[in-house]
This record gives C-alpha cells, sequence and structure tokens, in this order.
C-alpha cells in the first residue's frame, strides 16, 4: 500500500548484492551441514497431504502422489517443514527489527482488495501446480540446484524469467 | 570436520532438524531484508523497475556455487556427495513457466510468501493457499499426466558434465554472464524510468 508519508526512519531494505551474498553464505552452510540445500516448496506438499489425509483418510492413501509425503514420517520430524518455520520466524523477525510489519493487502493503486486477493489464490494455485511439475520452486531449485549447477534447475530458472515476462504485460494494472 | 557433516554422520539427523530451524531463519531473515516480504519489489524486475530479484538470485547462486568449489578444493566438503537435483527437462521447462506466471500474477513464489505472511502481508498468505490447492489439484491428476512429468529424463546431470567442462570453468561463466545480466539490468531500468 502507497503511503503519502513514509516514516522517514524506516530502515531501508540491503543492497541487493548484500542480500544476495548473506543469501550465498546461507546456502554453502546448508549444504556444509546437510549435504543439501534450502526448499520451499516440499514443506507445502507435505502440508498438502497431511490436509487431505486429516479430511479424507482414504483418498489420501489411495493418491500415489501425496501418499509419497505421507510415508516420510510426521511433520515435526521434517526438515523442510521445520526449515520453512525458520523461513517464517526469520521473516517475521526482520520484519519486526526494520519495523515493516504492518497488516496490509499489497497492491497496485490501480487494483481493488478483492481482486488483488483473487489474483493472489490464482497466482498461487500455479506455482504450486508448476512446483510439483518442476520438482521445487524458486528455492529448490533455482537457487540449491542452481549452485550444484544441475541442468534442470539452470532450465527452470530460464523458463520462470520467460514465463515472467511472458505475462507481466497482462497483469500490468496489478502492480503499477 | 569434512562435510557434509549429517551425511558423513559427525552430526546426528537430530541436530540436522535443529540445524533447519537455523537456516531457516537466516534464509527468512535475508530474504526480509532483499526486500522480499513485498510482492511489488519481488515482480518490479518484470516491469524493468527494480532489479533486486535478478541480483540477489544471481549473487546467491554464483556465492553458492564458487563457495562449494572452493570447499571441495581445500578438501572441507566431499562435492560427490552433495545432493543434484533430477533433470527431468520438458515438465522442469513447463513448471518453470507455470511458476513465472503465477509469480507475476500472484506477487510470490513458495519461500517468499511466507516471508510476506510473516510481514502481515494478507495477500501472501492468501497466495500460499493456492499453492496449497494448486499441489492438491496436481496429485489429482498426477496419474494422466505421469509420462509427462517424469519425461525428457537426463539423470543426475550437471552444466560441467553436459558441457565437457570443469565446473570452475563452468562458475566463471554464470559469474560473467550474471555481471552481463547486472549490467544489461542497470541500462533497461534507467530507459524504463527515463521520464517518469
Amino acid at each position: 500500500m502507497e503511503r503519502d508519508n513514509p516514516p522517514a526512519e524506516k530502515p531501508a531494505y540491503w543492497s541487493a548484492y548484500v542480500a544476495g551474498l548473506a543469501i550465498g553464505l546461507t546456502l554453502i552452510l546448508t549444504y556444509y551441514v546437510m549435504g543439501h540445500g534450502v526448499g520451499a516448496s516440499g514443506a507445502y506438499t507435505q502440508l498438502a497431504a497431511r490436509m487431505l489425509e486429516t479430511e479424507a483418510p482414504e483418498h489420501a492413501q489411495t493418491n500415489i502422489y501425496l501418499r509419497r509425503y505421507l510415508e516420510l514420517g510426521p511433520l515435526s520430524q521434517s526438515w523442510i517443514v521445520i526449515e520453512m518455520l525458520g523461513v517464517l520466524l526469520g521473516g517475521f523477525l526482520g520484519a519486526l527489527t526494520a519495523r515493516r510489519f504492518q497488516f496490509q493487502i499489497e497492491r497496485g493503486p490501480k487494483i481493488g482488495e478483492v481482486d488483488r486477493l483473487l489474483f493472489a489464490l490464482g497466482g498461487g494455485i500455479s506455482v504450486g501446480f508448476g512446483s510439483r511439475l518442476a520438482q521445487g520452486c524458486t528455492s529448490g531449485q533455482a537457487l540449491s540446484g542452481g549452485a550444484v549447477l544441475a541442468v534442470g534447475s539452470w532450465l527452470f530458472t530460464l523458463a520462470f524469467f520467460l514465463g515472467g515476462y511472458m505475462f507481466a504485460w497482462l497483469v500490468r494494472r496489478e502492480w503499477q | 570436520m569434512n562435510g557434509p557433516l549429517v551425511p558423513n554422520e559427525i552430526l546426528t539427523p537430530e541436530i540436522g532438524l535443529v540445524f533447519a530451524l537455523v537456516a531457516g531463519l537466516l534464509f527468512g531473515f535475508f530474504l526480509e531484508r532483499a526486500g522480499f516480504g513485498s510482492a511489488r519489489k519481488l515482480t518490479a524486475m518484470f516491469y524493468f523497475r527494480d532489479f533486486a530479484l535478478l541480483r540477489v538470485m544471481f549473487t546467491a547462486v554464483v556465492v553458492g556455487a564458487v563457495g562449494l568449489l572452493l570447499l571441495g578444493a581445500v578438501g572441507r566438503i566431499d562435492l560427490s556427495m552433495l545432493a543434484i537435483p533430477g533433470t527431468y527437462l520438458w515438465p522442469q521447462a513447463l513448471g518453470g513457466l507455470l511458476i513465472g506466471l503465477g509469480f507475476v500474477v500472484g506477487g510470490y513464489c513458495p519461500g517468499t510468501a511466507a516471508v510476506g505472511a510473516a510481514s502481515g502481508k494478507l495477500d501472501a498468505l492468501v497466495f500460499m493457499i493456492g499453492i496449497i490447492l494448486g499441489i492438491l489439484g496436481f496429485a489429482e491428476i498426477y496419474p494422466v499426466i505421469y509420462d509427462f512429468a517424469w519425461s525428457g529424463g537426463m539423470g543426475h546431470e550437471t552444466l560441467p558434465g553436459l558441457f565437457g567442462l570443469p565446473s570452475w570453468v563452468i562458475a566463471m561463466l554464470i559469474a560473467g554472464m550474471a555481471l552481463g545480466l547486472f549490467w544489461l539490468a542497470a541500462v533497461a531500468q534507467k530507459f524504463a524510468t527515463k521520464g517518469t
């Protein structure tokens, strides 16, 4: 939400290169300790599998895709689920200490709140579906797979930016 | 101590789970500091206004790749033990396109949506619900698209393997490409914001 008078004392974002360096070092540390990188969409998938199991246990057991995720054990023992809890906590602490925490619906000046939320839902659906097709998202593929020079991860990154530029014009009124 | 520590049984998987929280905390905090709890900041590069997404992502990948190669060269980490994501050309290309589409429409990706929601953004929370729905939808039609979902398989192929070049050459080429893109981004931004 655009404000007429943004509080002047609000700390600015870090330089993109400093933030990139910090994330790169986090990535190295994660590979050094775990032998794998960071991820995000895998945690959503485990959560989706558990939600389906709670709502429709028989259906979940016959679903050949999500059944594999149920066999991974409880959410509390899952590396990527705990990591994503850390991301939530880290993001919260970051927003709080930068005095950026604010309940809001972020949108451009030309779009209503309901429309913005519908776009968010639709975009999320596309990302959720795409993340399963690609076996990872911008965290697991672009960042982690990219750093270990995996072919599919670099193809993914290329397709991600291509997809963004292909469709950005269609939704420009949402942001500008 | 030679990494990777948990696979080498220097640390237990239980400590690995504690480390998961630490890694996530760092990742989430740095994403927030990059400005990636904001959908408008994240999507701005697709309108040539602010290329933070490109700069942060490529800086992180280059630092990660070069850092791992250096650690491997001095024998601190066994690079052959690192998990390489499998390559499946067609689903990864289409999946990347769909995530690019969903990113400009919804404003986030799975990791940054969590940071956005943790910053108080209701749109990010709704985006997260969308991700769950998209995954459930994928799981429903998975048997139908099974063949496509595993097509173009190349095993755990890497760029050095594909091009027959040493890893450090590939890493330097990627670093050079990143610098070129940063320069291009600066030029594009200058033209796009001219007169506004």
